[in-house]
């Protein structure tokens, strides 16, 4: 896995709640047995219609939000389906960072084990990011290490991240290599059972 | 006696390989159900890193998402066709029993684990589905994964996980006539809301889940998830070991009546404490409708959606009700349909089928309805037909199926249109969920017949046939 230990990228608000695995990357998708190029696919209904023409009226279309890679979302990011097909099809899109109120408990899990760095933040908080970054555009510097994200105008916000995650993601670290070191466990249970 | 327990707790303790402060446990898995649509990825990587599976005795595989309802001989879908392929090859490659198209115990996972006996109360069981949840009926602790953790699984037999948070969901009193598990688990979610599990393991207690069959207790756990529960699991009693008796997997005579008083233990103890605990009367439960476009978005059947004016959050109540083609204040009894699906992981067993039946026998399916049935697993079909419910189904109208996920999720050519409405006895009523621009009304299969009968939707306890 790619290490993660910040991240610096501009912002794009997707204010909705409940947004789910089936939103972000559609079932007609999910027969491809590689795990990369999803990014094309990513929000595939809401950002083409049904000749494949890209929709105007969907706010990831816009020019504005062309380099975005930090997703701001409403509560219950990623709910649904445990399809990991999505946040590989986020992070192929280029999302490094998705900052949302609260997140589906599956989905959470897959992004931390993709690179793709999910923050719970303060409702409030996200409420305003994403007014700034419509209003006219917000860039935001994500420290990882520090567990902070600060914004345009050098404020500073911090976040909550359990520790063995966040050292995962800094190192970069495979989970198999890591059960594997606690093999001899995992054959006394089953000599136990 | 120590201090009393919760069935998760048994579970949990009993299965850790590893614990550290500030981490999360290493967890055993004790079955590992695996399908093709969220795996090949996972034996891709096995064999870049050169590992292995390490319990392929653990393991069990079918193809389910895919697989075409007709016409299976000819699978047009070549990518779809590769994905079944590789799986077969992967299985072979590492010794993992397949149920593949054309085998008898072929089906959809959460249907066939339960019916081989391979679901038993106390085991650990994963799959990269989140409708894993459904195992839980057993009193088997039972969670979706994803693509990385199903490889983890393979090359460990062993996950990760945080230990979760309980929460009862207590249902009190009895389920009126007419009113069916999926009508329970559709007005819990309604109620407490899409994300109210989240973070935690449910566990229905009461009177009503006590009286549930093994069947209904299936479309309870199955629906966890929509919750945001990832597991949800009922305690183990004797209409579990009776269900389980014979079935192949389970141990036979004297090893099953240890094993069944040892699934009797696990149920949680009485004065064992949860992180949450909610209420529901069964009795004020009416056969439900989703008007909307996630799980929460539930009415009886005889109230209307939403008025904007009084939603707490107009916005998403606006934004559903658009896509869904529906105005606020509109009465579900006015919704014309023009699909049914009786299906899926939630409602596709033999007591649904024979449900729905009871419903559509002697009538006819509305001429502007398309109506299929799909059952749960090969098995089942063969059980369906024996007692002449395909005949049943075909004489109204409907068409009958092979055994798959089919219209739950339209990965094979099983697809409602774009503005197409369907009555379908599934789980999700996600945007595009059926299909590019298809409206999903969630209910159960007697709800689903009836629907079909009569093009839109009516009281099922009123209609001429039902069964109470």
């Amino acid at each position: 896995m790619e290490a993660i230990e910040s991240h610096k990228g501009s912002a794009y608000p997707l204010d909705r709640s409940n947004v789910d695995t089936d939103q972000i990357i559609p079932k007609q998708f999910l027969k491809r047995i590689e795990r990369t190029g999803f990014g094309q696919f990513l929000f595939y209904h809401w950002r083409f219609d049904d000749d494949g023409k890209m929709r105007e009226t969907f706010s990831l279309n816009d020019n504005k939000y062309k380099e975005a890679s930090i997703l701001l979302a409403g509560e219950n990011f990623g709910c649904g389906s445990s399809r990991e097909h999505a946040p590989w099809a986020l992070h192929d899109y280029g999302f490094k960072v998705i900052i949302a109120p609260s997140f589906a408990d599956i989905f959470y899990n897959n992004a931390l084990k993709n690179g793709l760095l999910p923050v719970k933040m303060d409702e409030a908080q996200v409420k305003q990011w994403m007014k700034q970054a419509e209003d006219g555009a917000l860039e935001l510097f994500v420290d990882l290490k520090l567990q902070t994200i600060t914004d345009d105008n050098g404020r500073e916000v911090a976040f909550d991240i359990p520790e063995y995650h966040k050292q995962k993601l800094l190192n970069g670290w495979d989970d198999i290599s890591l059960t594997l070191h606690h093999e001899a466990k995992i054959e006394a249970y089953e000599k136990r059972n | 006696m120590g201090k009393p327990e919760t069935i998760v707790e048994k579970i949990w303790n009993k299965h850790v390989v590893h614990a550290e402060e500030g981490k999360p446990d290493l967890l055993y898995i004790d079955l590992h159900l695996v399908h093709e649509v969220t795996s090949p990825q996972a034996f891709e990587g096995l064999r870049l890193n050169n590992r292995t599976v390490r319990r392929p005795d653990l393991t069990y595989a079918t193809v389910d998402h895919n697989v075409p309802t007709r016409n299976r001989d000819i699978i047009k879908d070549e990518v779809a066709k590769k994905q079944m392929e590789t799986l077969k090859n992967n299985c072979k490659e590492y010794g993992i029993p397949l149920a593949d198209m054309y085998h008898p115990d072929q089906g959809i996972v959460h249907v066939i684990g339960p019916q081989l006996g391979l679901t038993q109360p106390g085991k650990t069981i994963v799959c990269g589905d989140s409708h894993t949840s459904t195992h839980g009926a057993f009193g088997a602790l039972a969670f979706g994964i994803g693509t990385s953790e199903v490889e983890h699984v393979l090359a460990t037999q062993s996950i990760w996980q945080e230990r979760p948070k309980t929460l009862n969901v207590k249902v009190e009193g009895n389920l009126g006539p007419g009113v069916t598990a999926k009508d329970l688990i559709l007005a819990i979610i309604a109620k407490f809301g899409v994300k109210f599990g989240t973070g935690h393991v449910i566990e229905y207690t009461g009177e009503a889940i006590r009286n549930l069959s093994m069947e209904e207790r299936m479309t309870i756990c199955n629906m966890s998830i929509e919750a945001g529960a990832r597991a949800g699991l009922i305690s183990p009693d004797e209409t579990t070991v009776e269900f389980l008796k014979e079935r192949e997997y389970v141990p036979k005579g004297d090893a099953f009546n240890e094993a069944a008083a040892a699934w009797l233990d696990l149920a949680t103890d009485e004065g064992a404490v949860y992180d949450k605990t909610v209420t529901i009367q069964a009795a004020e439960i009416e056969p439900q409708v989703s008007w909307g476009t996630n799980p929460g978005m539930c009415v009886p059947v005889n109230a209307a959606t939403p008025s904007l004016e009084e939603a707490e959050n107009a916005e998403d109540v606006k934004r559903a009700l658009e896509y869904m083609g529906l105005e606020e204040n509109q009465p579900i009894s006015s919704i014309e349909i023009d699909h049914v699906f009786i299906g899926s992981c939630t409602n596709s067993r033999l007591s649904d089928l024979q449900k729905a039946a009871a419903i559509v026998k002697g009538k006819k399916v509305n001429d502007n309805v398309r109506a299929i049935v799909v059952p749960g697993s090969f098995s089942i079909k063969l059980q369906a037909e024996k007692e002449g419910l395909d005949q049943v189904f075909k004489e109204a109208g409907f068409e009958w199926r092979e055994a798959g996920c089919s219209m739950c999720l339209a990965m094979n050519d099983d697809v409602v249109p774009p503005g197409g409405r369907c009555a379908s006895t599934s789980n999700r009523n996600f945007e595009g969920r059926q299909g590019n621009g298809a409206r999903t009304h969630l209910v159960s299969p007697e709800m689903a017949a009836a629907a079909a009968i009569e093009g839109r939707f009516v009281d099922v306890r009123e209609f001429a046939g039902a069964v109470s």
